[in-house]
């Protein structure tokens, strides 16, 4: 299992156009991938999951990926959240 | 034959067949299933349809409207695929041995209760994202047609209550001739939309939906305001003569794009365009605009859940400046309040919202806004030939705070190295009779005006322009109006400075002669008006025209008015 922590910078947090993304990339892979936030957990590849954990910037999270493509999976969420300004 | 009168929004004729854009019928019974494998995969196959769907009216208002509103789409595209939620109706549907609609309905409920309920504006609309993606999967189970305006493959006639944004995003504008609506007026999102496709439009018909049924034949007449159902082949082809003169009087006008406006007697006067967001450019431009007389920028604001960033703005502005290619562009700041909310700026509620807190108002209370604006404008005012315009402004002390608030922000940005512009105008939206009447002292300080009629008439009257029942005191032409309007500018002109307009008045046929003989210098209108009134004033003698005002402004009544404009000018 991959697994990595970020701080949200974004100044919107996990919203709209950024939880689409994040969805988005996450579904491409096969992995089983989650987020963490606030002892909560909740499936990456699930929009409305996402959104409800209410992220706001500031925040801790921590994403894992567990599967064939984990490694990878984790790269290219990361690659996103850097490339997009949203968390580091 | 029937017949309905409504409000012409929209210039122009089309006759084809009606499409209603009504809701279908998504009632179903509750179901015991045995085979619940062929209702899962049942369930899959409506996720398979609603995807292609879905998929295609994202694509359209991609290329329609721009990836900015395409965006929803994207986000309703992953709420049909999310694990989350399907993954329970299929658990639902194996063990508890109901039916798809069942599930689905059970389980999405669930969901959409459970964002209503969470205290963030932006979460409770995402609660309408699930109801919308639910009803169009319910739709392919049920298999009834969801209404889908973007899948219309043939010419029609748009019939609905009213049409929303999203609504219009759909519409094929190859295939949409015109549309007609129960309710709604002028100024309403349907008939400003359609003024922006060119295509015909007839509104508040009040009972469209009800006497109009799919594939009747129907006449939109934009000019008169009036909608024929199963009209008889004699009116067809009466009807189809005035839509070839009324097109080929466009061919005509459209070989005006290029020249500037000047009078029969060689007075110039600029037409510029009202706008809302960078993509209304290229009607500006291809009905040959001769500035930006407005751009109203609160549409950045609308339709989302927090205060649109600097750079978002700045994009924005310097996107319309780098348009019009040194053109002027003048940019009314954030016209918020009265009839245009913002819900996540939670303002309370008022009694009177349009004599309220509202435009500048606002932005003098909360500054943060206001000089978040104010620099991605000034960084942006590098690109173009930019002018500042503050709406709403009452008295000379607003527009004053207003003037340091900008310099302050202006020498900032200087101090930290950024290139501003040294040739911004600053003017102010008269619209309140109280800066009308004073206007020659706003002169001195001002460097031009720019005459909001809407609101100046609404506030002249007394009359809530959205109040059908005192609808009857909306009168440009009344001779009260002119001379306010002859006050303003008289005014400007006096110290050098320069007058418009950007009210539905500035386009208006009858108003367009007395408005070039009161001395008006830039008239902004609809980027679709512009060439007909550019032809219009091509024929006209100002020096004439100026006898003509100088007439009506001492008449008694708006008719009088009126009667004199068209006896002068037949």
């Amino acid at each position: 299992m991959a697994e990595k922590q970020f701080k949200v910078t974004a100044d919107t947090g996990i919203h709209a156009r950024p939880a689409t993304l994040l969805v988005q990339t996450a579904s491409k892979f096969d992995s089983e991938i989650n987020l963490e936030y606030k002892g909560k957990k909740v499936n990456l590849k699930s929009i409305m999951g996402v959104m409800s954990l209410g992220i706001g910037q500031g925040a801790d999270i921590a994403i894992s990926a567990e599967g064939s493509d984990s490694e990878e999976a984790l790269r290219s969420l990361e690659e996103l959240l850097k490339k997009e300004g949203l968390a580091e | 034959m029937a017949f309905l009168q409504g409000i012409a929004a929209s210039n122009g004729i089309a006759i084809a067949k009606a499409y209603r854009l009504v809701e279908p019928n998504l009632s179903f019974e509750n179901k015991t299933i045995e085979d619940t494998t062929s209702e899962v995969a049942r369930f899959q196959a409506a996720i398979e349809k609603s995807k292609a769907e879905l998929e295609a009216i994202r694509d359209r208002a991609q290329v329609e409207l721009g990836a900015d509103k395409a965006a929803i789409f994207e986000a309703h595209l992953l709420v049909l695929t999310d694990p989350e939620l399907n993954g329970p109706i299929e658990d639902k549907i194996k063990t508890e041995k109901v039916n798809a609609e069942a599930a689905l309905k059970d389980t999405a409920d669930m969901f959409v209760m459970m964002f209503e309920q969470m205290d963030n504006e932006y979460m409770k609309e995402r609660a309408a994202d699930i109801r919308d993606v639910t009803k169009r999967v319910l739709s392919h189970l049920l298999g009834v047609q969801l209404v889908n305006p973007s899948m219309i493959a043939e010419e029609v006639i748009i019939v609905a209550e009213d049409l929303t944004p999203s609504d219009t995003a759909q519409l094929n504008r190859q295939y949409v001739l015109g549309f007609t609506t129960d309710i709604g007026g002028r100024t309403s999102h349907s008939a400003i939309m359609a003024r922006s496709m060119e295509i015909p439009a007839v509104v508040g018909t009040k009972t469209a939906t009800e006497e109009i049924n799919n594939g009747d034949l129907v006449i939109v007449d934009g000019l008169k305001g009036e909608v024929h159902i199963n009209p008889t082949p004699e009116l067809v082809a009466e009807y189809r003569k005035i839509h070839e003169q009324f097109e080929a009087q466009k061919i005509e006008w459209a070989k005006l794009v290029n020249e500037k406006t000047v009078s029969a007697d060689d007075h110039h006067v600029e037409l510029a365009a009202n706008i809302g967001t960078p993509n209304d450019l290229k009607g500006v431009i291809a009905n040959g605009g001769e500035g930006v007389g407005l751009y109203r920028t609160e549409f950045l604001y609308m339709g989302r859940d927090q205060l649109p960033t600097e750079e978002e703005q700045f994009d924005a502005y310097k996107a319309v400046l780098e348009g019009m290619n040194g053109k002027p562009v003048v940019v009314r700041t954030l016209d918020i309040g009265g009839d245009k909310e913002l819900p996540y700026l939670q303002l309370p509620k008022e009694l009177n919202p349009f004599l309220g807190f509202r435009a500048i108002r606002l932005c003098l209370e909360e500054q943060d806004i206001f000089r978040t604006q104010l620099r991605a404008l000034l960084r942006a005012s590098s690109y173009g030939n930019l002018k500042i315009m503050f709406p709403m402004i009452a008295t000379l002390d607003e527009f004053r705070e207003a003037k340091a608030i900008l310099e302050e922000e202006k020498q900032k940005l200087i101090a930290a190295g950024q290139t501003v512009s040294e040739r911004i105008e600053l003017g102010i939206m008269v619209e309140i009779p109280s800066t009308a009447v004073l206007a020659d002292q706003f002169a001195k300080e001002v460097d031009f005006f720019s005459i909001g009629t809407n609101d100046l008439i609404q506030y002249t009257m007394a009359a809530d322009r959205m109040n059908q029942r005192v609808s009857y005191l909306y009168q440009p032409y009344s001779p009260s109006i002119l001379r306010l309007v002859k006050m303003v500018i008289d005014a400007a002109h006096a110290e050098g400075k320069w007058a418009g307009m950007c009210g539905e008045m500035a386009g208006d046929e009858t108003a367009i002669p007395l408005l070039l003989g009161l001395g008006l210098d830039e008239f902004s209108m609809s980027a679709t008006s512009i060439l007909k009134a550019r032809s219009q004033i091509k024929k006209l003698n100002k020096s004439e025209m100026e006898s003509l005002a100088n007439q009506v402004l001492n008449m008694q009544t708006t008719a009088q008015v009126i009667e004199a404009v068209n006896n002068a000018t037949k």
